[in-house]
């Protein structure tokens, strides 16, 4: 007998892993954005999109709320704010 | 064609005989000579499989997962200390239903360290979902390896399995084996193609995270497939034995059990010693029998209660023990009949190479027919044992 074992690939999309965030999310306050890349270079979830300024933003069904994206960030465009707000 | 082998060449011959692809292992005493028979098969160019070197057993496990992973019959060997440095990938095979080969050459843990023989090594990883499979004698281990791969490789099964043969006592004794005819294994284990397998063309993932609402099947899968062993292990043992003409590979072997009213229950090399008491005692008159457990996972509790349910004294002879508890045999066989009447005792003998002589199991025959002994150790020399601390 077996169970789930094996995925085939690109399947792991398939795991909303935002879900496991608590406390804070980022905001992307795209006003200062110069485009840099840093924060989606640092994301250790591959999930912010954009490529022009002030267009970046972080995709939260996959964001876990790390903060990364805000500490890196040279303009201080990103805030980690209050989940529930 | 019968030959007069070491054990331990033995084992590495009906390896050889498998075909594995890839073998990885670490030395370690008593293990060290199938491996170093093997490499010298590899380096010699008897077997065109590739022999990798590692710098841990935790790394040998590992590169043996990968290797089965990708579709490549694999094989390792290990013991005591550096069973339990695998330990962590041991999991993992049977999780990732690998159909690993693995021989154990059992020696006891420490501290204080020893290398000489008992089970606690592989005892101590029985619910790590492998196929586990104990050795009487030389002859035994080679037809457990070369039938292991076939039972762990069948589609429905995909699990891993570690044949058990005691350190020293066969590894390193010599005895006359008739090692099967390579066409005839050909014939029996056919080339390795499992139903998954990393490949480039058809990429997919082993080992993910298996979160509460997968984990509980995952397990359940495993322990099921494990309960579907006991049909299929002998059936894999009738076949073996009409390819090969012996009844080694099976749950449990009944010697004199018939009639008998003490029958001593065991695993492995000891089981030599106890049929010549056997036979002893039984020319004296005395109605004794010997259930030797072959398939010790999975636990084949049907074939033990039908073998035992009429004999009114049982005596389990462990050579390993669960500390704080009793001997881990003893528990699963009294658990089988706790609502009878029967004297069931369990003993602990033979830990770190300590001999099991005729006397010891003369005793323990002597021992169960008086009384219920819960985890009575043999042997036991108290002039060794103090109250308070002492520097010897």
């Amino acid at each position: 007998m077996f169970s789930v074992l094996v995925s085939s690939a690109k399947s792991s999309k398939q795991n909303k892993t935002g879900s496991w965030r608590s406390l804070t999310m980022p905001k992307y306050l795209q006003t200062n954005c110069i485009a840099c890349n840093l924060c989606k270079l640092i994301c250790p979830e591959g999930c912010i999109e954009g490529k022009e300024k002030n267009k970046y933003d972080s995709n939260l069904q996959y964001c876990k709320g790390c903060g990364l994206c805000a500490y890196i960030c040279p303009k201080k465009d990103i805030e980690m704010v209050n989940e529930n707000k | 064609m019968k030959q007069f082998l070491e054990g331990s060449w033995a084992v590495a011959e009906a390896v050889k005989l498998c075909k594995p692809g890839v073998i990885s292992a670490y030395p370690i005493t008593p293990q060290t000579h199938i491996v170093e028979h093997l490499a010298k098969f590899v380096a010699d160019g008897r077997i065109n499989a590739e022999s990798i070197n590692v710098e841990s057993e935790h790394s040998a496990a590992s590169v043996v997962l990968g290797s089965q992973a990708a579709g490549v019959r694999s094989f390792t060997a290990t013991s005591s200390q550096g069973l339990f440095l695998m330990a962590e990938v041991v999991f993992n095979i049977a999780g990732m239903r690998l159909p690993i080969m693995m021989v154990c050459a059992n020696r006891a843990i420490s501290a204080p360290i020893n290398i000489w023989n008992d089970q606690q090594d592989s005892i101590s990883l029985r619910d790590a979902g492998w196929i586990q499979l104990y050795a009487e004698n030389n002859q035994e281990a080679i037809d457990l390896i070369i039938a292991g791969y076939k039972i762990g490789e069948m589609p429905k099964v995909m699990l891993p399995i570690m044949v058990c043969v005691d350190g020293f006592i066969l590894t390193h004794g010599m005895e006359t084996v008739d090692m099967p005819d390579a066409v005839a294994v050909d014939k029996f284990l056919p080339a390795y193609n499992p139903p998954f397998k990393l490949d480039v063309d058809n990429p997919m993932s082993f080992g993910l995270l298996g979160d509460p609402s997968v984990y509980t099947e995952n397990r359940y899968s495993l322990h099921k497939t494990l309960e579907e062993l006991l049909e299929i292990i002998p059936q894999v043992g009738s076949e073996y034995k009409s390819a090969f003409g012996r009844d080694s590979v099976r749950l449990v072997e009944k010697y004199r059990v018939h009639d008998a009213e003490t029958v001593i229950v065991a695993l492995g090399s000891v089981c030599g010693t106890i049929k010549d008491v056997i036979d002893d005692e039984r020319e004296k008159g005395n109605k004794v029998g010997l259930l030797k457990i072959v398939t010790y996972r999975p636990f084949p509790k049907a074939a033990i209660y039908n073998a035992l349910k009429n004999v009114p004294n049982i005596s389990i002879l462990d050579k390993n023990i669960s500390l704080g508890s009793e001997g881990a045999v003893y528990t699963e066989v009294k658990a089988l009949f706790n609502d009878s009447t029967k004297k069931i005792s369990g003993f602990v003998a033979g830990l770190g190479g300590r001999d099991i002589s005729k006397g010891t199991v003369i005793e323990m025959l002597r021992l169960t027919k008086e009384e219920v002994n819960n985890c009575k150790f043999m042997d036991l020399d108290t002039s060794l044992l103090w109250e308070e601390f002492r520097v010897s």
